[in-house]
């Protein structure tokens, strides 16, 4: 196949792209009882998905990514808990607004910077949300939260189901595909080309003409209403919201899981979090040093050695055996 | 509280501050490599420190000196085995590598020791208060006043008046220009990670009454730490040192004046900080 060929195929269906959704689908029929762990994996993915935009796409390194993810948890949590709006889709969408709205204001001004500074600028950021939804316990609930919060039915129809969390993964599953056919449209569009481009060789990107910083800040903007939107679904399927929605622990965490499944290739997200979850879920609670052990222990080698996660690994597998060793 | 005393608690906090962080500028400014598991350093030391004053009955000076040994030591394995792969990765491998780094260091200490807080007990000489004429004050709080100071000084000196010193400072500037003159860069980071990290293990062990000290130690002053060094500027010892000591003030104003949510303020200013100045206090524009 030639280079010229595989440009243009590359953004087609593939069979497997089915698989996920086949799987989770499955995974409704076959796990009923672990729906609502079910359903936080999803959100995960959403949330990956989203950094993956910025992280893996566009190359923006950040530490402060769980600032959008707080930002929609917030929004659903207070219009819920002030306004008595429940409506769980406008809730949604309030949210990315929110968050999309906070992404365009702090890219502005932040992707001016570069490496060490926007490392910090993007960690000050979060910090700064995570100390003002602390401090303003009237609004936010402050350090505990705001727990116990009941949201309306999903489209008029389902109600949440508090018991097998059945409706929660279905919508969140929704959720998840939705934004995902609108990631992956805009991955494989010129838009995305042009960001690959910009993560690839800056210098070039600005020689040939291209509006480099528009276009991250509009990718920044997109990620973090999509975070915001993975936010959202956290406080709906959950019915609480609070501080730990923010902060660096989330945007390590949510960091480590995509870089784990691998990075730049919209399906890492999926295995990532269902690979690290699914782990955590088992290890975590019996073991919980040696899980940190293990984790820190794969990240030290993953950066080494396997620098494109588990969907890297696969690929250079497959190509050492269809014989195109690269 | 009057005045005088509480810029003395600001500064004492930081000194602990500038010895943790300016290792970390040094090392980052020379080589910018993202170290997000410097504070790991200064842990390790701390409980050096702590548990062989504890089990050995070694003296607080001799435990300081027998941290910064083990730490240096640990840290120049570390370097050439595993960071010294990573210099001309890109960032997001070396934060990825770090915050692993970081994540075996609190478990591996977590396993050891145990997840309780470590407390130092001081020697009789640096207890009590001590009269100043003006003010008495906690003798502690002014020995790491001298001891920042001090150390502040020597590096200083360090860095303008010896060889080595002007090899590292044309090295933060242009790395390039200065191998090509002949400088060993290479070794030149070696020495400076290893004397960076056993600062920061003393700082560890110093700070452990002000900041405290167990196994989530790196990750709690991460920020503060990072903070401290983008605004210092990379690879500027004074600028570190005001930075730290600025932050550490301003730290403890708000902590006794807003209780609630005072470090909002460290970050706002931070951030409206940074975007005014992304080189730091002194950096110059080349070095970052």
């Amino acid at each position: 196949m030639t280079a010229a060929e595989e440009l243009a195929r590359r953004h087609r269906l593939q069979w497997w792209e089915a698989l996920p959704w086949i799987a989770s689908i499955a995974c409704f029929f076959a796990f009923p009882n672990y729906l609502a762990f079910g359903a936080q994996v999803l959100i995960t993915i959403l949330f990956a998905l989203s950094l993956d935009l910025v992280l893996g796409y566009a190359g923006i390194v950040t530490l402060g990514h769980a600032a959008f993810f707080g930002a929609g948890a917030y929004t659903v949590g207070m219009m819920a808990m002030h306004w008595g709006w429940t409506e769980p889709i406008s809730g949604l969408l309030a949210a990315a607004l929110v968050a999309g709205v906070i992404g365009l204001a702090s890219g502005l001004v932040l992707l001016r910077t570069h490496g060490l500074t926007l490392l910090m600028l993007t960690l000050c950021t979060m910090a700064l949300l995570e100390q003002g939804a602390n401090m303003g316990a009237a609004w936010t609930g402050g350090f505990d939260g705001m727990p116990g919060l009941s949201f309306g039915k999903i489209l008029g129809l389902f109600s949440f189901d508090v018991l097998y969390y059945r409706s929660q993964y279905l919508y969140a599953l929704a959720a998840l595909f939705l934004c995902f056919v609108i990631v992956r449209m805009l991955v494989y569009s010129s838009f995305g080309q042009s960001l690959t481009g910009v993560r690839e060789n800056l210098l070039r990107m600005h020689a040939v003409g291209a509006p480099v910083r528009m276009r991250q800040v509009l990718v920044y903007t997109v990620s973090a209403a999509l975070a915001g939107v993975a936010g959202a679904l956290f406080t709906q399927a959950n019915g609480y919201v609070n501080l730990a929605v923010l902060g660096l622990e989330r945007s390590a965490g949510v960091m480590i899981v995509l870089i784990l499944g691998g990075y730049g290739r919209l399906y890492g997200a999926f295995v990532g979090a269902f690979a690290y979850m699914v782990l955590e879920h088992v290890l975590a609670k019996a073991y919980p040093t040696a899980w940190q052990l293990g984790v820190g222990l794969t990240l030290v080698a993953v950066a080494l050695f396997a620098r494109n996660g588990v969907i890297g690994m696969i690929e250079s597998l497959r190509r050492r055996f269809a014989g195109q060793g690269r | 509280m009057d005045v005088i005393s509480i810029l003395l608690g600001g500064i004492a906090a930081g000194m602990v501050l500038f010895i943790v962080s300016v290792g970390l500028s040094v090392t980052m400014g020379l080589m910018g490599f993202v170290n997000l598991a410097h504070g790991g350093f200064a842990m390790l030391g701390g409980y050096a420190i702590v548990l062989s004053m504890k089990h050995w009955g070694l003296p607080f000076p001799a435990a300081l000196v027998f941290g910064f040994a083990v730490v240096a030591a640990i840290s120049v394995v570390l370097e050439r085995l595993l960071y010294a792969r990573l210099y001309l990765a890109t960032e997001l491998d070396q934060v990825l590598f770090t915050i692993g780094l970081v994540f075996v260091m609190i478990a591996s200490v977590t396993l050891g020791v145990g997840p309780e807080t470590q407390t130092v007990v001081l020697p009789e000489w640096l207890r009590g208060q001590t009269d100043l004429g003006f003010i008495t004050y906690r003798t502690y709080s002014l020995a790491l006043i001298v001891a920042g100071t001090a150390l502040m000084v020597a590096l200083w000196l360090g860095f303008e008046r010896t060889r080595i010193g002007a090899r590292i400072r044309a090295a933060v500037d242009n790395r390039r220009m200065a191998q090509s003159m002949g400088v060993d860069v290479g070794r030149l980071f070696t020495l400076t990670f290893a004397l960076g990290s056993g600062i920061a293990a003393v700082g560890g062990g110093l700070g452990a009454e002000i900041l405290g000290l167990d196994p989530q130690y790196p990750l709690r002053y991460l920020a503060y730490f990072l903070i401290v060094v983008s605004v210092g500027g990379l690879g500027r010892v004074s600028g570190v040192f005001f930075a730290a000591v600025l932050i550490g003030v301003l730290d403890f104003v708000l902590k006794i004046y807003f209780p609630k949510g005072g470090t909002m303020f460290i970050y706002a200013l931070t951030l409206v900080f940074l975007l005014a100045r992304p080189q730091g206090l002194f950096g110059s524009k080349g070095a970052s």
